[in-house]
């Protein structure tokens, strides 16, 4: 459904988006994590033809993005939810959905039966004829959904769309996105909230102006690192420390009286630690082991960036 | 290009437009107030000294005239200002943009939305005007001065290019500036030039008569063509989200 290949945007010399490759599948559920000025936004842009790129290819559906003729047939076919809700005040929310949904050659009747069925889902339908000032947040922010859905598309992208929600309007929205999902339509969210990827996209991709990492949230969380073993000494000792870095496991660290040693295996492997720790004469007062998070691979992906 | 797209677009600036009070007295006041103005000048001017005479009339109506050129040239900027720089505000744009138009529909269903509201108000207050000169001076001249080549040349030609012509300067502006009364008042200063057109034909170094006028429309016209190209290269779409202030 969208296929890109080292897909480059510079704004003056400067790289914001640097060789991206990706694809999404139809009815998939894409995050596209980063942190602010990754490229996020400058990707969905380029996605969307609102601005050219620089390099590489791109195409939506099969049309290609950056092709004067393409370009409208992909605005067709493309949803956007953007980073702000951008809807007129004055006008209600009625008002707002009918614009849109003219704008996309909609005739009366699908715009009639969209927008009921739209309103009625983001329970908006009671508050249809009151002018958007009016609206919360969090109303705004499914209105702003709606009207990237008037037209019926079958890719949305949408640019942060629970940021400064609360969590109940959040919520609303996420499930929202998982109904889609439902219906085969194709999201790319674009989102730094870690738990809110893990929690409703297929695939996860990490950018930070290049391409980090790519694949399933649990993919991604063991690329990093297996698991950690936490062991709480009740006093911690050079000795003891010596004798597990012996043992040449994984890597092993010490804070105060905690010790962390990465574990491939942690259930084989951790008979032979907590036997080294005995031998060396640490006295444990409990025993962990903790898997790599999303946000763990999350970090270190994008630090990675930072430190070249 | 799809002409029902940039209607679509120029009925829903309106129907915004009308709703921001401010925008609309502002529109509708001036031309009510000189066209209701200058017949009062007339009826009531020179009353200590015997008021104004019939063969002082025709240049008196003359030097009005000219307003009505500068009237369009001043009340489209609030409607373009709030139609290009208040969709900014509101972040707006990006969601329009996103839409299966073309830069061509959008930029002219902006300026018909301004044209549409500032014209009706223009020709409104021309024909207040000219109703209520012709009730005065009637008495006076024994004809009826209105309507006449020159209003007719001022109306149907210097008014809407004037217009345009602010639209234009009201689209440049919007791309550089970041709030709707700066947009609006460098916007109206398309009304300078007309008001040295107007102090030059009152220190005599002009006639605005029909042949005049039709000069001015002429130039008025080339910086329409001019201004136009301008205004279509700031309206771009990849422009307006990373460079418009």
């Amino acid at each position: 459904m969208i296929e890109t290949e080292n897909l480059t945007k510079k704004f003056d010399g400067l790289t914001a988006v640097d060789g991206v490759t990706f694809r999404v599948d139809e009815g998939e559920v894409f995050g596209f994590l980063g942190p602010n000025g990754a490229g996020k936004t400058t990707t969905v842009r380029m996605l969307c033809c609102l601005i050219s790129k620089t390099s590489g290819t791109a195409k939506i559906a099969g049309y290609e993005v950056g092709n004067g003729a393409d370009s409208l047939k992909i605005r067709k076919l493309i949803g956007l939810v953007p980073d702000n809700v951008g809807l007129y005040e004055s006008l209600t929310a009625y008002d707002n959905l009918d614009f849109f949904g003219k704008l996309y050659d909609r005739t009366e009747s699908q715009r009639k039966e969209s927008i009921a069925a739209l309103l009625k889902m983001l329970e908006l339908w009671e508050k249809k004829d009151v002018p958007v000032a009016t609206f919360s947040k969090g109303m705004k922010q499914k209105l702003a959904i709606a009207l990237a859905l008037v037209h019926d598309p079958q890719i949305l992208f949408m640019d942060e769309p629970t940021a400064n929600l609360d969590p109940e309007a959040a919520k609303t929205v996420r499930d929202f996105i998982l109904d889609l999902k439902k219906q085969k339509k194709t999201v790319f969210l674009n989102t730094h909230n870690l738990d809110e990827a893990q929690r409703i996209c297929d695939r996860i991709a990490i950018l930070n102006t290049t391409l980090r990492a790519m694949g399933t949230p649990e993919e991604l969380e063991r690329s990093v690192r297996g698991r950690v073993t936490v062991i709480q000494l009740e006093k911690s000792s050079d000795a003891v420390l010596t004798a597990v870095k012996k043992l040449g496991l994984g890597n092993v660290s010490a804070e105060g009286n905690k010790l962390t040693i990465d574990t491939a295996d942690p259930e084989k492997e951790n008979a032979t630690i907590l036997d080294a720790v005995f031998r060396a004469g640490g006295r444990i007062q409990s025993v962990n082991v903790v898997g790599s998070t999303l946000e763990d691979a999350y970090l270190k992906l994008v630090r990675e960036r930072e430190k070249l | 290009m799809n002409l029902k797209h940039s209607w679509i677009i120029a009925l829903k600036d309106i129907k915004v437009f009308i709703r921001k009070r401010t925008v609309l007295y502002t529109v509708i006041l001036l031309p009510l107030l000189l066209s209701v103005l200058f017949p009062l000048v007339i009826e009531f001017g020179g009353k200590s000294t015997g008021g104004i005479t019939g063969p002082e009339i025709p240049a008196l109506l003359h030097s009005f005239e000219w307003f009505f050129v500068i009237i369009p040239a001043i009340i489209p900027a609030p409607i373009a200002s709030y139609s290009i720089v208040g969709e900014k505000l509101e972040k707006s744009l990006e969601r329009l943009l996103v839409t299966p138009t073309t830069d061509g529909e959008i930029l002219l269903g902006k300026s018909v939305a301004a044209f549409i509201p500032a014209i009706i108000a223009s020709y409104a207050g021309a024909s207040i005007y000219m109703a209520l000169i012709d009730g005065v001076t009637h008495g006076k001249l024994g004809y009826f001065y209105y309507p006449n080549w020159d209003m007719g040349v001022i109306l149907f030609l210097l008014a809407p290019l004037a217009l345009l012509l602010s639209i234009e300067l009201n689209i440049i502006t919007s791309s550089r500036v970041s709030d709707v009364r700066t947009a609006g008042q460098l916007g109206s200063l398309t009304f300078l030039p007309l008001i040295g057109v107007y102090l030059a034909s009152e220190i005599g170094l002009i006639t605005l008569d029909t042949n005049t006028l039709l000069i001015i429309a002429g130039v008025v016209a080339v910086l329409d063509v001019a201004l136009f190209r301008v205004s279509t290269s700031v309206f771009q779409r990849e422009q307006i989200l990373t460079k418009w202030k």
